[in-house]
């Protein structure tokens, strides 16, 4: 195992070494190797951080509800996040021309559906929330806490 | 020594020197990060990574005798002529690569937020063995991340990257294999260890020193990651399917058929418009002629000519796909007008021009029943869009290389 360890990081680092020359006559090289980097700076110092931040600051702003509120909130947002990110082009309109070249369609749709999807997704959400509200009210007995509301668990 | 002290690599003074100038460094403290959740996404990407690494070689070799990048060295998956049977093959090698790969990406985000501490756990080595594996994940989040951006960004016509997205896509596919491969091999038996504890150690390098008060459990935060996966499939398996089901796929180009929408028989989705062609109308006109080895044949001379039948689908390297009813002359025959009853391949050009403006068909494609120069689709003529006056149509074969607004076939018998 001692040698096995180098020996798999060379193999590694030495086949994408010889992947880049297929590409190392390419004018634009530059431009893959950037886009290569900024894939994960982009993500590392900038996504992760905003949506960390962002889940600390609605936990810390959430009320103290005896149905916790926090997942309730956080799986719709979580859904918003990756249909906007993963269909950005779309709901931006970006591209467009090569959109209408291939599709003989333009992008008109798509932010009005984004909006529309993200605001199924909270209502869905609150939904839920509401009944389980609702079947707690029902059970007093089992989930009302002994202790003064308010504080969070130790 | 103290019985305490890490070991160092060589250079032990730079080692022991890193390790102590630790600069400010963020703290994760969620109490879901563990060894557990890593395992777990770990093992879904080991399963699913490979899938979309085959699908994605064999469309390079479903591309046939003019694969894009031509000139790749070594890394060329091997090459055999691409099968005509089944005549979906393409079709569910693509539409997996596609769907899966974006299945995958909230995996993917999930997995790398669960090890975030270890991007900035110090010191960062301890050896050069340590340095170089720092380098060898930069490659492979780097090359992962840039695999998604450039799919994602090419499914949708955006092309913001301004570089050819196929030599990209297939050189970071190349530097994401060896990564994976010597990241399996390194940390399976984290995995498996990961997969099999009933508890996250507490001193383990991923789990919290001071966790803030759980909000979602770690069965919780799996099925989170589940629904994002299962939320952009349903998004996206639409442009796989034909009738009211494509609609699903509402944030993507190809939930929507044609500007007409009219439910009529060329009311399908088109892979290049004809305005964007350039071609000059006249030229599909009553003086366009096929040229056929030589020989001149009118619209009317083809459609004189015995006609087939065949459903057959167009299926896009960027994962759509649709099935439809085309009707035209057999290549075959057209091998036989020409004086080449035996044809070993055939090359089919285009009105237009550019990089996909020919398709070279290897013998198995040529001769294969089913394989028309289509003139009719779902028994009306081929509209401007599709490709009139006559469109290539080959099981199995990349849409691609289906050639629309076609100007001549050359049969080769050597």
């Amino acid at each position: 195992m001692r040698f096995v360890r180098p020996v798999v990081l060379l193999g590694c680092v030495a086949l994408a070494g010889y992947a880049a020359t297929i590409v190392a006559g390419d004018p634009s090289w530059v431009r893959m190797a950037v886009w290569f980097l900024a894939g994960v700076v982009v993500h590392d110092a900038l996504l992760l951080p905003l949506y960390a931040g962002a889940d600390r600051a609605l936990v810390a702003l959430a009320p103290r509800t005896r149905v916790p509120v926090v997942n309730h909130v956080r799986a719709p947002a979580l859904g918003a996040g990756l249909t906007l990110l993963l269909f950005l082009p779309g709901i931006v309109r970006q591209g467009e021309g090569a959109v209408i070249g291939a599709t003989g369609l333009d992008q008109s749709p798509f932010l009005g559906r984004w909006l529309l999807l993200v605001a199924t997704l909270f209502a869905v959400s609150a939904a839920v929330y509401g009944l389980r509200v609702l079947a707690g009210l029902t059970r007093p007995s089992l989930t009302r806490p002994s202790t003064a509301g308010g504080s969070r668990p130790a | 020594m103290s019985p305490n002290e890490p070991e160092y690599g060589f250079p032990a003074t730079l080692w022991r020197a890193v390790e102590r100038r630790r600069p400010p460094l963020p703290r994760f403290r969620s109490s879901v990060r563990g060894p557990r959740f890593t395992a777990w996404l770990g093992l879904v990407l080991l399963v699913g990574m490979p899938v979309v690494i085959v699908t994605g070689l064999l469309s390079y070799v479903a591309y046939g005798s003019a694969p894009i990048p031509g000139d790749v060295g070594f890394l060329r998956p091997p090459a055999f002529d691409w099968p005509t049977s089944p005549a979906w093959l393409y079709r569910v090698n693509q539409g997996t690569h596609v769907l899966l790969g974006l299945v995958l990406v909230p995996v993917v985000l999930a997995k790398l937020w669960s090890v975030v501490p270890k991007l900035v756990a110090w010191p960062p080595a301890r050896s050069l063995t340590d340095a170089l594996e720092r380098g060898t994940v930069l490659l492979l989040v780097g090359s992962l991340l840039f695999e998604i951006v450039t799919g994602v960004l090419n499914i949708q016509y955006d092309y913001v990257f301004g570089f050819s997205f196929y030599a990209a896509h297939y050189v970071g596919a190349w530097v994401f294999i060896g990564a994976f491969v010597a990241h399996v091999v390194l940390k399976l038996p984290h995995m498996v260890a990961g997969l099999r504890r009933r508890e996250d150690p507490p001193d383990h390098d991923l789990v919290a020193d001071d966790p803030l008060p759980p909000t979602i459990s770690r069965r919780g935060a799996l099925t989170l990651v589940g629904g994002g996966a299962a939320l952009v499939g349903l998004l996206s398996v639409g442009q796989v399917l034909d009738g009211p089901l494509r609609g699903t796929a509402v944030l993507l180009p190809r939930g929507r058929t044609t500007a007409a929408g009219d439910g009529g028989p060329n009311d399908f989705p088109v892979n290049r418009t004809f305005v964007s062609t350039g071609i000059a109308a006249a030229a599909t006109g009553a003086a366009w002629r096929l040229d056929v080895g030589g020989i001149r044949l009118d619209r009317a001379a083809l459609l004189a000519m015995d006609l087939h039948t065949a459903d057959l689908p167009i299926s896009c390297v960027e994962g759509w796909s649709t099935q439809q009813t085309w009707t035209g002359v057999r290549l075959r025959d057209l091998a036989a007008l020409a004086g080449v009853p035996e044809p070993t391949s055939a090359v089919v050009r285009s009105l237009e021009t550019g990089p996909f403006a020919q398709a070279e068909l290897h013998e198995g494609q040529v001769l294969h029943p089913d394989s028309l120069l289509a003139l009719r689709v779902n028994g009306a003529d081929l509209s401007p869009d599709h490709g009139f006056p006559a469109r290539l149509i080959v099981p199995a074969i990349p849409g691609v290389r289906c050639t629309k607004w076609v100007r001549s076939v050359e049969f080769r018998s050597v």
